[in-house]
């Protein structure tokens, strides 16, 4: 920001003053609901029926923690343990099989490229949950419903990870310096591992965190998919508990709990990764 | 450099195959885990079952258009295309202005504390869905609300506002996300441009609106497609939201209706609905593509 720009608005302080208020209520809108789970999940059962918006009576987060992991024999860490499994390797193996295949289209010629690159495109068009159900069919022929690879085996697949690799290296891998690793006699696999994957970095950041929310948000294809609940992933688990929440007390609060811890994980991931996927998805934005 | 003609075509050779080698993993996956389903999912739809006599064994049987025949005359399913149109107007237009200018605001100099307010409006795309609308339902619901005489004064889980409320878990999680992509393409205008319309006497809001906005309407754009695509997807919170509100059925949005027939289970007719909805799904943001295709990428 320029001197210029902060002397005028030093001379004009109600716009400051209406915007800051404005975007702190909107800010209110957002963040209320995440801290009301932190309030819930701090009482008694019956406190969860008239919970407000600050501490009140006993603090119980802790027994509360302690009750939902051991419920129903730990089934709560399982389910958290599965959704942490089927996110990283799905996200870990679809961006490295995007972030190649992203390669190839933007560092390589030859026929059919773009009709290649096309098609992939309108894989992102292609809804998912569209997907679930013939899934859920070629699965059972072969007999892998209800089981890990169900899951695993369709979420490798990003075909946004495609499109937004292949913009990035274009931008990132210089021509030259693949030349001159081919001068220096190292093969194409070679450069790639060594050199051009490293200058993809952003990229592969936020592909991999994009895919891995996708993954861990997912409902649809594990709710079609499996029947054994030791294999449920949290978001489903939650669910259950929440439609049992009417046979078994506890599990109103539980389910509040659960999902509370559910999303710590992912919010120290973004926090922690945010220069990365910041630079990440401008490059995808910028030239879309 | 010129390179001999048998080098050229020797490392020309050599570049396919490696290109193909690069593609090959997810070509493969892509193959087995969205085109064949997709095939395999039209292959279905033209099937019907058929029975020897009324109690005897089901056989499936090449049954032509007749699924989609029923598809035509299916009101559940085209009352459910009309509850996503409107949920669409509900939510989206709302979700975009807003994502707009946060951006906007975030991007100027009137406001301080960027970072913060980045990070706060960002942190629901955190939150998976299901999670999001469990976790609403709460706040709706009359028993557990934290906001006193809300859900007495507003009957939030009834027929008449059950969709403004999912419509409002929906912003929740994605108004962040959408900012953030606009928020990026503001970040790449060159600051000089910026600058000379500073200098030339231009106020914020006026930089805003013709420096600004036009330079990011590829994201909003994109923003757009996603939107369209999600909200006629739309399925895991009016799916939670069935076991707090009466008022939505189990058939209240597309998917919700392939789900619904597909545990019946009819198949095949559960196959032709996801054919049609994934047919209007990619004409819809096609067709939005095309509008708005000259502003965007003149």
């Amino acid at each position: 920001m320029s001197t210029l720009q902060r002397t005028r608005l030093r001379d004009r302080p109600i716009p400051v003053i209406a915007t800051t208020l404005f975007m702190v209520v909107c800010t209110a809108y957002f963040l209320l609901p995440l801290w009301w789970m932190v309030v819930a999940s701090s009482t008694t059962r019956g406190g969860l029926t008239d919970t407000s918006l600050w501490f009140h009576g006993q603090f119980e987060l802790w027994t509360n923690i302690r009750n939902v992991v051991t419920y129903q024999d730990h089934v709560y860490v399982r389910w958290v343990v599965n959704s942490a499994f089927y996110a990283t390797v799905g996200a870990l193996v679809g961006t490295l099989f995007a972030s190649m295949a992203g390669y190839a289209l933007a560092k390589y010629v030859f026929p059919g490229r773009e009709a290649v690159f096309n098609v992939i495109l309108a894989g992102v068009l292609v809804p998912a949950t569209a997907l679930a159900l013939p899934l859920f069919l070629m699965f059972s022929k072969v007999d892998l419903t209800d089981s890990v690879w169900s899951i695993l085996l369709p979420s490798i697949v990003s075909p946004f990870g495609v499109y937004l690799s292949r913009i990035y290296a274009a931008a990132a891998v210089p021509d030259e310096l693949l030349e001159a690793a081919r001068m220096d006699g190292a093969g194409e696999f070679r450069a790639f591992f060594t050199i051009s994957l490293r200058l993809m970095g952003p990229a592969l950041v936020t592909i991999f965190l994009f895919q891995f929310v996708t993954i861990w948000n997912n409902y649809l294809l594990p709710l079609v998919m499996l029947q054994n609940t030791k294999l449920y992933p949290v978001t489903l688990g939650l669910a259950t508990w929440n439609s049992q929440k009417a046979i078994a007390g506890n599990l109103q609060l539980y389910v509040v709990v659960g999902a509370l811890l559910s999303i710590i994980p992912l919010m120290i991931a973004f926090l922690a990764l945010q220069r990365f996927w910041q630079s990440g998805l401008s490059e995808g934005g910028v030239k879309s | 450099m010129t390179a001999l003609p048998w080098t050229r075509g020797h490392s020309t050779r050599r570049h396919h195959r490696a290109a193909i080698g690069f593609l090959a993993p997810f070509l493969v996956a892509f193959a087995l885990f969205y085109v064949l389903p997709i095939g395999y999912a039209v292959y279905q739809s033209f099937l019907k079952i058929e029975r020897e006599g009324t109690f005897g064994r089901a056989h499936d049987v090449w049954g032509g258009l007749s699924q989609y025949a029923e598809v035509v005359h299916d009101s559940d399913f085209w009352d459910s295309l009309v509850n996503v149109g409107q949920f669409f107007l509900v939510s989206v237009p709302l979700q975009l202005v807003l994502a707009l200018v946060f951006a906007l605001l975030l991007d100027s100099p009137v406001l301080r504390a960027h970072r913060f307010f980045r990070l706060a409006l960002f942190a629901p795309y955190a939150v998976p869905g299901v999670i999001a609308a469990l976790m609403w339902g709460f706040l709706y619901s009359p028993g557990t609300t934290p906001i006193p005489g809300i859900a007495d004064r507003f009957d939030l889980l009834g027929p008449d506002l059950v969709m403004v409320a999912i419509a409002s878990v929906v912003n929740w999680v994605y108004t962040g996300y959408n900012m953030l992509i606009i928020y990026s393409a503001l970040t790449a205008i060159p600051a000089e441009v910026i600058e000379a319309a500073t200098v030339d006497g231009a106020g914020q809001v006026r930089i805003a609106w013709s420096i600004k906005i036009p330079h990011v309407t590829p994201a909003l754009v994109l923003t757009g497609v996603f939107s369209i695509i999600g909200t006629l997807q739309l399925f895991n919170e009016p799916q939670i939201f069935r076991t707090i509100s009466s008022a939505v059925s189990s058939t209240y949005t597309p998917n919700m209706v392939v789900y619904a027939t597909s545990s019946i289970p009819n198949y095949h007719l559960a196959a032709a609905y996801s054919v049609v909805l994934a047919l209007i799904t990619c004409a819809l943001s096609f067709v939005f593509l095309k509008a708005t295709q000259r502003r965007a990428f003149q």
